[in-house]
């Protein structure tokens, strides 16, 4: 079981090639999707904050 | 008016990519000997080659060619019109075997063996489990190959050259 | 076409398709994954690294498509003017970036086994990464400019100058012998086993559905930034005492 488990693991002897490939694949995509929702709220928050000053603008004029 | 604006905005932008895409096709042809990646062992022998020029040539590692000698192999490629001697020493890649497409990178030796301090396989765009193609060579269904995309030259199994 | 012109047309439009491609891209990737790793064959010749394939292909895909994309909306936006053409290849620049870059990491990564080297600069190789040094521009060139308008025209033209690089990555295979193999689409089909396409294509649609997803994310973004553009300057043009303050 543990054996062929680890032989897996090894992929033919090519394991430092194949699962840094995907290691990495999936930090790039992984880190892009993180970075975009990251921006999106900070300026959804911008925004809000934003709205927040000119209602408090308005009614004080 | 706007609609005028727009439509030759649009000829503007046409014109600009059909004059850019026809100069760097001009750019591209004339520099057709610089962009391969490497020669055929034909072109080689059309051409005068200095020693001194490091060059690469590329083609199929000829079937019973293959000599090792501890860390020295010789072998010899062809493009199915010429072949060419090579000697090399050093660690081959995986993929190096009878029949695979590879490419040499070194210099021409005034006795017509190419010295090659680099050797890289190439391999083909066919993808297959073994079995798959087992059953291909079984059956005759086996894709020649040609000398341009390196594919296997045989009906047999290649052979495995390398160390491990 | 002209009325996808219009942001809040277009973003009705865009959000109703987010949830289905963010759990499309989920699905593909669940199914995918596991097939492209575990079940699928072992390659003939290059053994379990054939398994690098399934990553390289589609990142290579997607960074071409995605160039393409931006190609396409910066032509829009030069011609017609549509802001959302010009939102859309901008948004869409970073995620390009990153597929390229996932491509050239994992074909250095396959290449590296099977040629025998992580780099050479034949025409394939070399086109693909001049597209990606194009990307950075694209991003660069972008914001460089005081005048946002002026920075979207100028990374319109340059998307548009560098889209000439798209044939060359597609057909340099083809027109000059390379290290790189030739492409596995032929008029005769797919030079791929079956039990190897399937873990492709799901891939390819994941990595697909994965760009929709981003790209309406990032549209999102770039909207609320222009709105905050637009209340920022409102504000200033109520009160230009508050902009000194500041």
């Amino acid at each position: 079981m543990v054996d062929a488990f680890l032989q897996y693991l090894d992929m033919g002897g090519y394991a430092a090639f194949v699962w840094p490939a995907y290691g990495l694949s999936a930090a790039g995509l992984i880190g892009i999707l993180v970075l975009t929702l990251r921006t999106l709220k900070a300026r959804q928050k911008e925004f809000d904050a934003l709205k927040a000053l000119r209602r408090g603008d308005s009614e004080r004029n | 008016m706007a609609m005028t604006r727009k439509r030759r905005r649009l000829y503007f932008v046409m014109l600009a990519l059909l004059g850019l895409g026809a100069g760097t096709a001009l750019v591209l042809t004339a520099f057709q000997d610089n962009i391969v990646f490497f020669f055929s062992p034909t072109e080689i022998a059309s051409q005068q080659l200095t020693p001194e020029r490091r060059i690469r040539v590329g083609g199929l590692v000829e079937q019973g060619s293959v000599v090792k000698n501890g860390e020295n192999v010789t072998f010899a490629i062809t493009d199915m019109n010429k072949s060419l001697k090579i000697q090399y020493q050093g660690l081959l890649p995986d993929l190096f075997r009878e029949g695979q497409g590879i490419v040499a990178e070194g210099r021409m030796g005034t006795d017509g063996v190419f010295t090659a301090h680099e050797v890289l396989a190439k391999h083909d765009e066919n993808y297959m489990p073994r079995e798959v193609a087992d059953a291909l060579k079984k059956s005759g269904q086996w894709h020649e190959p040609t000398a341009k995309n390196g594919a296997p030259t045989t009906t047999t199994e290649p052979v495995p050259t390398t160390a491990q | 076409m002209h009325k996808f012109a219009n942001p809040t047309q277009f973003m009705r439009i865009a959000n109703a398709i987010f949830p289905w491609a963010a759990g499309l891209t989920v699905i593909l990737f669940l199914v995918g994954l596991p097939i492209a790793l575990v079940t699928s064959p072992a390659d003939y010749q290059q053994g379990e690294t054939v398994r690098i394939f399934y990553l390289h292909v589609p990142a290579a895909y997607m960074g071409v498509m995605v160039y393409a994309i931006i190609a396409v909306n910066s032509a829009a936006y030069l011609i017609w003017r549509h802001p959302m053409a010009n939102l859309v290849a901008r948004a869409s620049a970073p995620v390009g970036a990153v597929f390229t870059a996932l491509c050239l990491i994992c074909g250095m990564l396959w290449g590296q086994p099977m040629w025998g080297t992580f780099w050479a600069w034949d025409a394939r190789l070399t086109s693909t990464l001049i597209m990606f040094f194009i990307y950075l521009g694209y991003m660069a060139l972008g914001d460089a400019f005081e005048d946002p308008e002026r920075g979207d025209r100028a990374a319109a033209i340059l998307a548009l100058v560098g889209s000439i690089n798209l044939p060359i990555i597609k057909f340099s295979v083809e027109w000059w012998n390379t290290l790189h193999q030739p492409s596995i689409t032929s008029m005769q089909g797919f030079s791929v086993d079956g039990s190897m396409l399937t873990p492709l294509f799901l891939m390819m649609g994941a990595y697909t559905t994965f760009y929709i997803s981003v790209l309406i994310l990032r549209l999102r973004g770039e909207l609320l930034a222009a709105k905050i553009r637009n209340a920022r300057m409102s504000q200033v043009a109520i009160s230009p005492a508050a902009q000194l303050a500041e």
